[in-house]
C-alpha cells in the first residue's frame, strides 16, 4: 500500500528504519558493556550523527546486525530480537531479555516521512537509552566481571520469549508510525533470576541451589573493561570472529527458589551438557533448618539461596565440573543432601577411584565399597561449615550424605554400598589419595565423644526395612533423629567410622579423634572440682575468723605497703 | 500567591512585585529581580507574574503528570534530578543551525550515565553541563526549602515546558504550557542503616517503574509546538545553552508546610523576558 508513498520518502523511510534498527541494537549492546556510557553533544552537526544522537557504532556489533538482518528491514512477522543473555563462568547462562523491534501493519498514511517519523524514531532512541538503564539486567551487566559475562545474541524473525522463564515482564519503549507500519520497540525481560532450565523443566519446581565460591584453578577469562569486545556473541570466546547467530548456547542450569527455609523441596535433576533433556530424577521434602538448599548433580554449579542472595552477587565461581558447597568465609552453615543421579555417571567421585568413575548410587555391590556406609552429619546449629572438596582434578566430586534417601526404591543392600564421605573445605588432594577405605573425614575434631560402634549403629547395619526418608531426614536433621540408637542428644552428629583428617597415629597411642575429645574442652579447675570444692568451702568458711584475725594484727603492715604504693 | 523569583539568564532579569504577602502560613517574602532587556528597565505590574502563570496554568493543550516518589533527605537531589533529567533527555534536541530558505540543521546530543551514590540507580542524561549546572541549582534549592520547610518533608517540583508568544505592545508576552511534570516529593525518615539500605534498592526500583511511566507519556506522541522559524525559534526553545537546545522550560517548587497550607515558592527560570517589554 505504499502508492501513496513517493520513492524519495519510501527510499528514506526504508534507511530510517535500517539504521533505526542499527542504532537500536548499538544502544542496547552498549547499555550492557558494564560501563558507563558518554558521548559528547555537538552543536555543530557532524552529518553522521543518525537521529541527532550521538551513537558510537562498534564495528562488530553493526557487524552482527547486519549479518542478522542480511539486507532485510524488520517488517510483519519479521522483527529484529536482541538476546541478552548471563552465562556464569561455570557456563550456565540464562536468559535475560530480549528486546524486540517489531513491525505491524497499522500504518499512517499521514504522517511526512522525512520530518515527522525521523524525530519520533530519534526520539524513540532516547527513549530507548533511558529504559535500558532501568531493566534489571542493566545492573546486573555493571557488575559483570570474573564470574558472569553478559551475552548479546541478535536475529531476525519470531520473537522467542520462552526462555525467559515464568512472569516475564514487558515493557514498551516506545511506537512510532509510519506510512508502511508502526514500528514497536519492546523489551521482555525476566524478572524470576532463578535458573531455570529452559527445555523440560517447566513443570518441575525449582530447585534450590549453592553457590561455590571457592578458589578454583581455572580462572575464567574475564572481560576486562579495556577490551572493547567486552561483549560476546554467544558461544564465541574471542572477539575476533563472527560466529555464527544460531544460538549455541549450552542449557545447564539449576534452579532455586526463595522458599522458606523451613522446608525446602529438593528435586534432584540431571541436567547434561550436550544429552537430551534433563530427567527429574527425585524429588524430595526435607524439612530443614538453616539453609535450604539442593543441588544438582552434572555440569552444574550451585547457587546459594540465601536470604540475600541476588544473582548479582559476586559469589558465582567455576567450578570446573565439581560439586561443592559452600564457602569458608560465608559462614553459613550448609547441609547437603545428596541426591543421586542414577543414570549420570558423574555424580559421585569414589574416592580411591581413579579416573572419576564413580560408583553409581542406585546400582548395589559396587565391588570396592561393599560395607562402607558411612553418615556425616553435620548441623547448621554449631556454624561449621562443611564444603565439599574440590579435588583438583576435573571431575566431579559429589558429597553425599546419604545416598539411599529418596530412593523410593533403594534395596536394603543399598544402603551398605553407600558411602557417605565428606572431604574438608579447600582440600586440594588428588582423588587417589583419599581410598575408600581410609576415608579422610574432616572435622572430625567435631565428632561426639562417644561414638557408636559401627555395629550398633542402625545406619551402618539399617534396620531391615529402611526407611527411605529418614536417613536424609537424619542427615539434615541437627537432632538425632539419623536413627542412631544411642540418641546423642548433646552431640550433634554421630560419626559412624571417622578417619580424623591427617591423622596418623603412629605417635600416640591413641587417634587424634580420641584425643581431641578428651582434651576438648579444658580441665576443670580444681577449686571448682565437686569433691575438693564442697570440703574446701566449708574449711574456708571456718578458716575465715582466724583468717582475719591475723590480718588485722598485720594491719600496718599493710598500710606501709599501701603507703609505698601511692 | 506568593513568587519567589531567581534572576538567571544571559542579561535577562525578572522583576515582580515587591510586596510581601502576608498570610498564615506563608514564610517567604517576595524577593524581585530586575528585569532588563537593552538598556530600559521598567518594573512591571504588581502580580503580573502571578498573572501570567494562573493564565498559562489555565491554558488549553496543556498536559499535565504527576508522578509521586518517597526519598530519603539525601536522596531527594539524585532522585529529583533523575527524573528531570530524563524528561530533559527527551525534550531537547541539538542545536538549530539555520541556513538559508528556511532549512535548518541540528546538531548532536550526546548522552552519558550517571550513578547515583545514595540509590540504587543510574540514568541517562543529556552532555550539557550547562543543563545539567541549571538543573541542579533548581532541585537544590527545592531541596533546601524541603529541609528547611519543617518536618513533614511533602514538596513538589514542577517542569513545565512552554512556548512564549508575543503579544503586541503594550501587552507583554505571555509563557503557554503545554506540558507540566509534577514531582510531589515525600521525604521519610529511617532510624538504622538497615533500612537506609533497603531504601536504596526500593528507591530504585521506583525510579525505574518513574522512568517507565515517563517514558510511556512521551511516546505517545502528543503535541509538540511545531518547530519554527528561524525567528520563532526563541519562543518555542531554550537557545542560551551552547551544546543542546531544550524545549523553553521552567522549574518551580512548592513547599507544603506542616499546618497544611501551600506556601507557593516558585522559583522560575527564565531565559528570555516574558513580562517586560
Amino acid at each position: 500500500m505504499d502508492t501513496d508513498l513517493s520513492s524519495q520518502d519510501r527510499k528514506d523511510l526504508d534507511k530510517f528504519i535500517k539504521f533505526f534498527a542499527l542504532k537500536t541494537v548499538q544502544v542496547i549492546v552498549q547499555a550492557r558493556l558494564g560501563e558507563k556510557i558518554c558521548t559528547r553533544s555537538s552543536s555543530s552537526p557532524t552529518g553522521s550523527d543518525w537521529f541527532n544522537l550521538a551513537i558510537k557504532d562498534i564495528p562488530e556489533v553493526t557487524h552482527e546486525a547486519k549479518k542478522a538482518l542480511s539486507g532485510q528491514l524488520p517488517a510483519v512477522g519479521r522483527s529484529m530480537c536482541v538476546e541478552i543473555s548471563l552465562k556464569t563462568s561455570e557456563g550456565d547462562s540464562m536468559e535475560l531479555e530480549i528486546w524486540c523491534l517489531e513491525m505491524n501493519e497499522k500504518c499512517d498514511k499521514e504522517i511526512k516521512v522525512s520530518y515527522t517519523v525521523y524525530n519520533r524514531l530519534s526520539l524513540l532512541l532516547k527513549s530507548l537509552l533511558a529504559i535500558t538503564r532501568v531493566t534489571p539486567a542493566y545492573r546486573l551487566s555493571r557488575k559483570q566481571g570474573h564470574e558472569y559475562v553478559i551475552l548479546y545474541r541478535i536475529y531476525f524473525g519470531e520473537v522467542q520469549l520462552s526462555g525467559l522463564g515464568e512472569g516475564f515482564q514487558t515493557v514498551r519503549v516506545g511506537t512510532v508510525g509510519t506510512p508502511l507500519g508502526t514500528i514497536t520497540l519492546s523489551c521482555a525481560y525476566r524478572i524470576n533470576l532463578a535458573f531455570m532450565s529452559t527445555r523440560q523443566f517447566e513443570r518441575t519446581p525449582p530447585i534450590m541451589g549453592i553457590i561455590i565460591d571457592h578458589f578454583v584453578d581455572r580462572p575464567y577469562p574475564s572481560s576486562s573493561p579495556m577490551h572493547p569486545c567486552n561483549y560476546r556473541t554467544t558461544g564465541e570466546d574471542n572477539g575476533a570472529t563472527y560466529p555464527s547467530v544460531e544460538d549455541s548456547q549450552e542449557v545447564c542450569t539449576t534452579s532455586f527458589s526463595t522458599s522458606p527455609p523451613s522446608q525446602c523441596v529438593f528435586t534432584v535433576t540431571k541436567a547434561h551438557f550436550q544429552t537430551p533433556p534433563p530427567v527429574v530424577m527425585d524429588t524430595l521434602k526435607v524439612p530443614m533448618m538453616g539453609l535450604a538448599f539442593s543441588h544438582q548433580v552434572g555440569c552444574s554449579s550451585f547457587l546459594l539461596l540465601h536470604p540475600l542472595f541476588a544473582l548479582s552477587s559476586s559469589r558465582l565461581s567455576y567450578q570446573p565440573a565439581a560439586l561443592g558447597v559452600g564457602s569458608a568465609d560465608m559462614g553459613y552453615p550448609v547441609i547437603f543432601a545428596g541426591g543421586l543421579n542414577a543414570a549420570h555417571p558423574h555424580q559421585l567421585i569414589v574416592p580411591g577411584k581413579e579416573g572419576g568413575v564413580p560408583p553409581v548410587p542406585s546400582q548395589p555391590a559396587h565391588g570396592t565399597q561393599a560395607d562402607h556406609e558411612r553418615m556425616v552429619m553435620c548441623t547448621p546449629l554449631d556454624g561449621a561449615l562443611y564444603s565439599a572438596a574440590t579435588p583438583s582434578s576435573s571431575e566431579d566430586t559429589e558429597t553425599v550424605s546419604n545416598s539411599s534417601e529418596g530412593k523410593s526404591a533403594s534395596p536394603h543392600d543399598l544402603l551398605e554400598t553407600i558411602f557417605v564421605r565428606k572431604v574438608g573445605a579447600f582440600v586440594n588432594k588428588p582423588i587417589n589419595q583419599v581410598t575408600m577405605a581410609s576415608l579422610d573425614i574432616p572435622f572430625a575434631m567435631f565428632a561426639p565423644k562417644n561414638v557408636e560402634l559401627e555395629d550398633n549403629d542402625p545406619m551402618v547395619n539399617p534396620p531391615d526395612s529402611p526407611d527411605a526418608e529418614s536417613p536424609l531426614q537424619g542427615s539434615l536433621h541437627s537432632e538425632g533423629s539419623s536413627g542412631s540408637s544411642a540418641g546423642n542428644t548433646h552431640d550433634d552428629f554421630v560419626m559412624v567410622d571417622f578417619k580424623p583428617a591427617f591423622s596418623k597415629d603412629d605417635i600416640l597411642p591413641m587417634d587424634l579423634g580420641t584425643f581431641y575429645r578428651e582434651f576438648q574442652n579444658p580441665p576443670q579447675l580444681s577449686s571448682l572440682s565437686i569433691d575438693i570444692g564442697a570440703q574446701s568451702m566449708a574449711e574456708d568458711l571456718d578458716s575465715l575468723p582466724e583468717k582475719l584475725a591475723v590480718h588485722e594484727k598485720n594491719v600496718k603492715e599493710f598500710d606501709a605497703f599501701v603507703e609505698t604504693l601511692q | 500567591m506568593g513568587m519567589r523569583c531567581l534572576a538567571e539568564g544571559r542579561g535577562a532579569y525578572c522583576q515582580e512585585a515587591q510586596r510581601p504577602i502576608i498570610e498564615p502560613g506563608l514564610s517567604r517574602a517576595f524577593r524581585s529581580a530586575v528585569w532588563r532587556r537593552g538598556s530600559s528597565a521598567l518594573p512591571s505590574p504588581a502580580g503580573k507574574a502571578g498573572r501570567a502563570c494562573l493564565q498559562a496554568q489555565a491554558a488549553m493543550n496543556c498536559r499535565s503528570e504527576v508522578l509521586e516518589v518517597s526519598v530519603e533527605g539525601r536522596q531527594i537531589e539524585e532522585a529529583m534530578l533523575a527524573v528531570l533529567h530524563t524528561i530533559l533527555l527527551h525534550r531537547s534536541t541539538g542545536k538549530f543551525h539555520y541556513k538559508k530558505e528556511g532549512t535548518y540543521s541540528i546538531g548532536t546530543v550526546g548522552t552519558q550515565d550517571v550513578d547515583c551514590d545514595f540509590i540504587d540507580f543510574t540514568y541517562a542524561r543529556v552532555s550539557s553541563e550547562e543543563l545539567d549546572r541549571a538543573l541542579r541549582k533548581a532541585v537544590g534549592e527545592f531541596k533546601d526549602a524541603l529541609r528547611n520547610s519543617g518536618s513533614e518533608g511533602v514538596g513538589q517540583i514542577c517542569l513545565e515546558f512552554y512556548q512564549k508568544k508575543k503579544s503586541r505592545w503594550p501587552f507583554s508576552d505571555e509563557c503557554i504550557p503545554w506540558e507540566v511534570w509534577t514531582i510531589k516529593v515525600n521525604v521519610v525518615n529511617l532510624a538504622n542503616e538497615q533500612e537506609r539500605q533497603i531504601c536504596r534498592e526500593k528507591v530504585g526500583e521506583k525510579l525505574c517503574e518513574k522512568l517507565i511511566n515517563i517514558v510511556e507519556v512521551m511516546n505517545r506522541h502528543e503535541y509538540l509546538p511545531k518547530m519554527p522559524t528561524q525567528s520563532e525559534v526563541d519562543n518555542v526553545f531554550d537557545t542560551g545553552l551552547k551544546d543542546v537546545q531544550p524545549y523553553l522550560y521552567k522549574v518551580s517548587y512548592q513547599i507544603t508546610d506542616s499546618l497544611g497550607s501551600s506556601v507557593t515558592t516558585t522559583m522560575r527560570r527564565l531565559i528570555k523576558d516574558t513580562l517586560a517589554l
